[in-house]
């Protein structure tokens, strides 16, 4: 079974449901990024793991242990927050100290202890300053190492890099990164930052409206968006509408054009629905063996440095291509009609 | 012609506050006459019930801070953090002792208390010292809880006892070690107001029979002539001692220094 069990979770504030139905299986030493927008229920999910919200129903488990009625300081977990949420009347090294103090853990233990956690963040030197006395990313790594010290058995992380300006956000998550594979430590990260979440998970939670549409690693997330919603919410994607013309033999209409897929389609014919297709994926020029192509007109074309995007249209929809710049590359001409040519296994297609 | 008018008003207040205080300063000194000496000074000091009023006045003093704090620093938390919106009612009762005039609770005690009550308060020294302590608290309240409060404003009480509760902390280490030494400023200036309030009050004691120092301020100042205004500039140096106090402690403790930059 795995480490970090999250069953039917539900949470409702009154007539609201916050969260419906999640469930989730967390293995040992494993870093889940909860992605979403603003009021998707991941910090709510997230509090419930940490025992600041009482989940409506269903059930949590940490080590094949129900912790749904255990008080937060009784779960053993670390937590870090958007915050910081250090105590600014105690110096860093007292900071993170505090856990394993009230712990009952002895002076010499807790001491030995805050040095290797200090090291390890970098902040060796630093362990007499007050909180004030640091910066937003020391601040930051200094609750790290405090959530880190009593060796919890589950790290949770609440958007710990939001109140971050960037070159530090960047830098830090790498470190974050690192210190958790070092740990081996089961890790929560909520974020509404889809390149953090990416960047660093093992697997990602995609939630929207207390749902979670997708649970996948970063690969399969931007590679195969399950649902329009997590197609529209990470990265870029083109959407076009078109309606199944035969689902057995994979015929789609698109505007006036026939587009014929690799493989069956799993909706009914006649049914709207969107191929979505990142705009790398697609390429000007006639298709090879796999592809499928569609004759398109450029609308326009912008020069941005190492890429070249182009905006195409075919009948009212619009969508866009991504091309690497290349000293050969001849740009077309705003007007002209051109081939567009993608791996058929690029094109999703997405049901309402 | 602003700036004169400005200037004139600050001279009237100043005027207001300085003038009784140095005829004060002057008649407490002028004991001897036709010189400056501070035979007054020394009268009171040797007076034994200086001595011993001024002891109980201040041991009642700081009875009464340690029971206010106990009392409004949870009170006060508890309320921010858990029922955030009974803060106006829990302001409002804060507040009654400002309206509700100290004879008529005193009054309402020894009715409540009396050695013919169910729990006879006033029959024994102690449990009158209980009494008076308690109705200092009541009298302090106002002005402990809106400090506190205020000091409670300045830190982020949920995330903060959040991160206690996660490491592992209980409530009396959240409050003791976090939220506590955090509001120690407020706490202080709390502590200096009731000091203040304790020492100069007079309705409780006397009613209360005690021997405090506001009844024995009032008895030397209607038997004596240059005592009671020695004894006044005393009392007044000590509160501005108590104040260096509270802000030099300020000063000291680092980390409040965040909160000024």
């Amino acid at each position: 079974m795995a480490f970090l069990n999250l069953e039917n979770l539900e949470k409702s504030f009154g007539e609201t449901r916050v969260v419906r139905d999640f469930s989730l299986a967390v293995e040992q030493g494993e870093f889940v990024s909860f992605l979403g927008p603003s009021g998707c229920g991941k910090t709510t999910t997230l509090r419930m793991i940490a025992g600041f919200e009482t989940p409506t129903s269903g059930s949590i488990q940490i080590g094949g242990v129900d912790v749904v009625n255990t008080r937060p300081n009784q779960r053993n977990i670390g937590m870090v927050f958007q915050s910081y949420a250090l105590f600014p009347n105690l110096t860093v090294a007292q900071n993170v100290a505090f856990g394993l103090r009230v712990n009952g853990v002895d002076k010499a233990t807790s001491a030995a202890r805050v040095d290797e956690m200090l090291s390890m963040i970098g902040l060796g030197s630093l362990g007499a300053r007050y909180p004030f006395q640091l910066s937003g990313g020391q601040q930051q790594r200094v609750a790290l190492a405090r959530a880190l010290a009593p060796a919890p058995k589950v790290l949770l992380l609440d958007e710990p890099l939001s109140a971050l300006d960037a070159q530090i956000r960047v830098s830090l998550r790498a470190e974050i990164r690192a210190i958790q594979q070092k740990l081996n430590i089961t890790t929560i990260y909520v974020t509404h930052d889809q390149e953090e979440a990416l960047s660093m998970s093992d697997r990602i939670v995609v939630m929207h409206k207390g749902i979670a549409d997708q649970t996948g690693t970063p690969k399969e997330i931007y590679g195969r968006p399950a649902t329009r919603f997590v197609a529209s919410f990470i990265g870029t994607l083109n959407q076009l509408e078109a309606k199944v013309a035969d689902s057995q033999s994979g015929q789609i209409a698109l505007d006036d054009q026939i587009i014929t897929l690799d493989r069956p389609i799993g909706h009914a014919n006649g049914a709207t629905v969107a191929l979505a297709i990142r705009p790398q994926a697609l390429r000007i020029g006639a298709p090879v063996t796999g592809e499928v192509s569609m004759r398109a007109r450029v609308i326009e074309a912008h020069f941005l440095g190492a890429v070249v995007r182009l905006t195409l249209s075919v009948g009212y929809t619009q969508f866009s291509v991504d091309a690497f710049n290349r000293a050969d590359t001849n740009l077309p001409e705003a007007g002209t009609d051109v081939v567009v040519a993608v791996a058929a296994s690029d094109v999703l297609l997405l049901a309402d | 012609m602003i700036k004169i008018w400005s200037w004139g008003v600050v001279i009237f207040g100043a005027m207001f506050f300085a003038l009784p205080l140095i005829g004060m300063a002057e008649f407490s000194l002028s004991m001897r006459r036709g010189v400056y000496s501070l035979d007054a000074y020394w009268v009171v000091l040797a007076d034994p019930n200086f001595q011993a009023t001024f002891g109980y006045s201040v041991i009642m003093a700081l009875a009464t801070i340690a029971f206010g704090v106990l009392l409004v620093v949870p009170t006060a938390y508890w309320v921010r953090l858990k029922i955030p919106a009974a803060r106006p009612w829990v302001e409002f009762i804060t507040l009654l002792p400002l309206v509700i005039p100290a004879i008529v609770i005193v009054f309402g005690y020894i009715r409540l208390y009396n050695t013919s009550s169910f729990l006879p308060m006033t029959g024994s020294v102690m449990g009158t010292n209980l009494l008076l302590m308690f109705g200092y608290a009541t009298l302090s309240l106002p002005y402990m809880y809106r400090s506190i409060d205020t000091g409670l404003r300045t830190i982020d009480v949920a995330t903060l006892t959040e991160a206690a509760q996660i490491l592992g902390a209980g409530w009396v280490t959240i409050i003791g070690r976090v939220i506590l030494p955090n509001v120690l400023a407020s706490v202080l200036s709390g502590a200096f107001l009731t000091f203040a309030i304790v020492i100069g009050e007079f309705t409780m004691a006397a009613l209360l029979d005690r021997p405090a120092f506001g009844p024995y301020m009032q008895i030397l100042g209607a038997n004596r002539a240059y005592e009671p205004a020695a004894l006044a500039v005393i009392a007044f140096g000590l509160t501005w001692a108590c104040m260096g106090l509270i802000g030099l402690v300020t000063l000291l403790s680092k980390h409040t220094q965040a909160a000024k930059r």
